[in-house]
């Protein structure tokens, strides 16, 4: 134990994979050692798992009506109540855990290399071809990213998928200007010229060596991203723009529960603790994320 | 001289880092009297640790301890922030390595020295200016009613360093530590700045640590010299008396310095081995 | 949806001024840029609501008649929304359309989309107003004592505190705030500006109900008018005190570990001095900046806090827009929220470089 431990942490590794597994360990133990960031960690792995298990740890079915049960205060038999169908909220707030990583991920999976490649082509590149591709993304940056996925959504028509579009729509440009800016730094440096001396083509570059330079800043503002997107669904959920009724969206569920707050308050406020704790989740995980990948970045933003 | 102005025994700084806690400084023991102590050594030796612990600057996690901390009869180490308010400035005070960064860049440089005064005395505001400008005028700047408008990005290194001397030395401490006060200036303005802290120490009696990396530099402008290495003291002489000096770091920065009518093909890398250090 | 502004505020260091004459020039050239940017980006805005109007939809057509108009109908509205000419032709009387005020009728009023966006407009304005203030009364001190505490239980609390305003959806907070504060407690009015039978009796002026009361004279209403604003306001400088509070923290943290904050230290200077008058006061021109760019969210951000209010903003004209598919309605409204963020976006990133003393 100790003689991996020493392997993990030495000073001159002798492989990259001891390099990187060293790497690796040291920003696990910082993480951990930082108390938000472990909680983080921990809530944003709590919402894999309750994704991934929902139909085991939900107590009922999401969409199962039961009229004799509506509005049933929270209890023993139903943790969270029922709403004015007789659902178990409880089970619909775990089932809700499905919809909100799928969104998250997929405006994630769309956003980030859309907004890695825009910024990583116009900083290699420069020129022109800078100008032209951080004008777009000046502009894009500079409107109201909700009002822009409203619009978004108005004209896509609503919808769960269409959410997921204007969402990712509004998201990439702030990649772009990390990965520009990241590009930029390294653009002119020596092994980028070793590389380019060795006969690599521009593409070759950019992917095999820029880009993955970039992915460090790109994680953490990901994740620092990921509870502003969250909202926004849970946003467009509310409004009804978002997915639809009978899926169990947390934003969809508060907007029902809406007629009821003034005398069945656990039917909107229970998905909004939901909503809550997974956002701050990953913003715990961001904060400590940024705290050990990039320190001399602060807070800022 | 009955009791020296600072007396410190087993100074020890430390702080933590991922592998525990490192000492910077390791149990050093030194005085210092109302003459003009040198302390001397590479960067990271530990020796703006200790000047910084004597104004008890030092901020958690940073700790600091001591058998003995003594200025002038009063122990620094237990005293409250307040009480080292009333020492601060008053009676030890810090002239620090470049104004560029160390004077406050959006307040007039007039209103920076003021303040100096103006927490430590009662005195009304048109002799507080009175003083500001007479102690600008001690720092050899010309024109000081028009300097005092200024703000520190409009006056040139050198003068900021007069600035600096200026705001430490106008409430009249007893104690001035200097900590690399010329590293960060031309080469040409140099000797003008110490000469300037040397003229002031001298005729106001006062005592002065001067730190820095330039043996040559303490050598002519201190009476005793103190070498540090990784935080311990290797040697303790007179200044006149360095070149006998016997460790063998300090014998290595000796040979390391050039001379003005050298033979030598190349100058001697400091050999490290010879007494175990890092 | 976040309420953090999209623009990062400028960064601490800006340029030492060089001689007088340049830099009058530079001003000059500075302001033409200015001038130039702000125009391109409104340009992208309309290129975008123009994109998002007349283009994703599949037939802009149907969605104007509906789906039962007969052929002639259906051509005749073509024609006249001339979406027999060419996309750029189209676009540029669209901006034609829009610098003249011209954003065409609104399905659901059956009025003027402008003139019904200048009569919302005002009530989102005073909420934002209201809610930005409180957002700097209390964030800014919340910052500012973090920071000074930097690593203490107030910091953690304060932190975590700065975190529930990127983890808090606005419009939950709002229902729980009238849960709370309107049904329980019965603290504050609930939705509206007024209570309806106050409704009309205040002849609009500036269409402000704080100033309109005032300027009628009428202190029972003006009262009421308070007592419903506070709450929505309430919830909207909660989000900006969350942001102000977290960027004020990391200036002052910025600011405390320079060494002229050691120097004052040396000098002797009270600790409450050296933190708001050699930490704090160089860094309030970079306030000022984020004010403004948290200023542009909250008019953002109150779109989900007019509708649970039902606050007659422009948040909830347009949500309402978007619900019954009133699509000029909504391009419209997106075009002002997108015209008033831009600028006041923009004005933040430059009056930074104005006002700074270094620049003097």
């Amino acid at each position: 134990m100790a003689s991996a431990r020493a392997w993990l942490l030495a000073d001159s590794p002798t492989s990259r994979l001891q390099a990187n597994l060293g790497r690796l360990y040291r920003i696990t133990g910082m993480l951990l050692r930082n108390p938000l960031a472990a909680v983080g960690a921990a809530i944003v792995l709590a919402l894999v798992l309750t994704a991934i298990f929902a139909p085991w740890i939900a107590p009922y079915s999401p969409v199962g009506q039961s009229l004799q049960d509506r509005l049933l205060p929270p209890s023993a038999e139903h943790l969270m109540g029922t709403d004015e169908l007789g659902r178990d909220i409880y089970s619909r707030v775990i089932y809700g855990s499905q919809i909100t990583l799928t969104i998250v991920l997929l405006v994630a999976v769309i956003a980030a290399p859309v907004g890695l490649v825009i910024g990583a082509i116009a900083g290699y590149f420069g020129g022109w071809i800078d100008r032209a591709l951080m004008g777009i993304t000046d502009i894009f940056l500079s409107m109201p990213k909700l009002i822009l996925a409203l619009a978004f959504v108005a004209a896509l028509g609503p919808g769960i998928n269409n959410a997921i579009i204007a969402i990712a729509i509004t998201a990439w440009p702030a990649y772009a200007r990390i990965s520009r800016a990241e590009t930029l730094t390294f653009r002119n440096s020596e092994f980028i010229d070793a590389v380019r001396l060795q006969g690599g083509s521009p593409a070759r570059i950019i992917v095999r060596h820029v880009l993955p330079l970039c992915t460090s800043s790109m994680i953490i503002r990901v994740t620092l991203d990921m509870a502003g997107i969250i909202l926004t669904a849970a946003g467009l959920g509310f409004i009804g723009l978002g997915a639809q009724p009978p899926l169990p969206e947390w934003g969809a569920m508060i907007s029902r529960g809406r007629t009821f707050i003034l005398d069945q308050w656990w039917v909107a406020t229970m998905p909004g603790f939901a909503i809550i704790l997974v956002s701050l989740g990953f913003c715990f995980l961001g904060d400590g994320l940024r705290d050990v990948l990039d320190p001399k970045q602060g807070d800022k933003g | 001289m009955s009791r020296p102005l600072l007396d410190v025994q087993n100074l020890r700084v430390s702080f933590p880092t991922p592998h525990g806690r490192v000492e910077v400084v390791k149990g050093i023991s030194f005085t210092v009297g109302r003459e003009r102590l040198g302390i001397v050594g590479e960067s990271g030796s530990g020796k703006s640790m200790t000047g910084r612990s004597v104004l008890k600057l030092i901020r958690a996690p940073g700790r600091v301890t001591a058998d003995r901390l003594d200025f002038d009869g009063i122990d620094i180490l237990s005293r409250s922030e307040k009480q080292m308010r009333a020492i601060r400035g008053a009676r030890i005070s810090m002239v620090m390595q470049d104004p560029k960064f160390s004077l406050n860049p959006v307040i007039t440089v007039g209103d920076q020295i003021a303040e100096a005064l103006k927490f430590h005395t009662r005195l009304p505001g048109s002799e507080i200016r009175a003083r500001v400008l007479s102690m600008l005028e001690a720092v050899r700047i010309n024109d000081p009613g028009r300097v005092a408008g200024l703000y520190p990005h409009e006056v040139s290194g050198g003068m900021g360093q007069r600035i600096m001397i200026a705001m430490m030395l106008i409430p009249e401490p007893d104690l001035l530590i200097a900590d690399e006060p010329t590293s960060a200036l031309d080469v040409s303005v140099q000797a003008q700045v110490l000469d300037i802290i040397d003229d002031l120490i001298r005729s106001k009696g006062m005592g002065l640590m001067l730190i820095s990396h330039d043996l040559n530099l303490v050598a002519r402008y201190c009476d005793r010299i103190v070498v540090m290495n990784a935080g311990e003291i290797v040697e303790t002489c007179v200044a006149s008396e360095l070149h006998n000096a016997t460790h063998p770091y300090t014998r290595g920065l000796l040979a390391a310095m050039p001379t003005i009518d050298e033979s030598r093909e190349e100058l001697p890398v400091l050999d490290r081995a010879s007494w175990g250090g890092t | 949806m976040s309420f953090e502004p999209t623009t990062e505020p400028a960064s601490a260091t800006p340029a030492l001024p060089g001689q007088k004459g340049r830099r009058a020039l530079k001003t000059a050239g500075s302001f033409v840029w200015f001038v130039v940017t702000i125009a391109l980006t409104f340009l992208g805005l309309l290129a975008i609501t123009f994109f998002i109007g007349r283009v994703i939809p599949i037939d802009p057509v149907l969605a104007v008649v509906g789906d039962r108009a007969t052929p002639a109908v259906y051509e005749a509205a073509r024609i006249e929304m001339g979406l027999d000419r060419p996309l750029p032709v189209q676009f540029l009387d669209y901006v034609t359309d829009v610098l003249t005020g011209d954003f065409g009728m609104s399905v659901s009023t059956g009025r003027p989309v402008i003139s019904d966006l200048a009569r919302v407009f005002p009530a989102t304005l005073e909420m934002a107003t209201i809610g930005i203030l409180m957002g700097i009364a209390i964030g800014v001190p919340m910052g500012v004592v973090a920071a000074a505490r930097q690593g203490s239980w107030v910091d953690q609390t304060i932190r975590v505190f700065g975190l529930l305003g990127y983890s808090v959806p606005a419009f939950w907070l709002g229902l729980v705030g009238l849960a709370v504060f309107y049904a329980r407690l019965r603290w504050a009015s609930g939705p509206g500006r007024l209570d309806i039978f106050y409704d009309g009796l205040v002849p609009p002026v500036t269409g402000l109900m704080l100033v309109d009361t005032l300027i009628a004279g009428d202190y029972d209403i003006f009262w009421n008018a308070l007592d419903h604003l506070i709450l929505p306001a309430s919830v909207l400088g909660f989000f900006s005190l969350a942001y102000i509070a977290r960027m004020t923290r990391s200036f002052m943290l910025d600011q405390l570990s320079q060494e002229f904050v050691t120097t004052a230290r040396v000098k002797g200077v009270p600790e409450r001095v050296v933190i708001w008058r050699h930490a704090f006061y160089p860094i309030r021109i970079q306030l000022i900046t984020v004010i403004g760019l948290s200023y542009a969210a909250l008019l953002e951000g109150s779109v989900m806090v007019e509708t649970v209010f039902s606050w007659p903003g422009i948040g909830n004209y347009l949500t309402t827009a978007l619900l019954n598919a009133d699509m000029n309605a909504v391009l419209g409204a997106t075009l002002v929220i997108g015209a008033v963020f831009i600028f006041i976006n923009k004005i933040s990133d430059v009056l930074y470089r104005v006002l700074d003393p270094r620049a003097r």
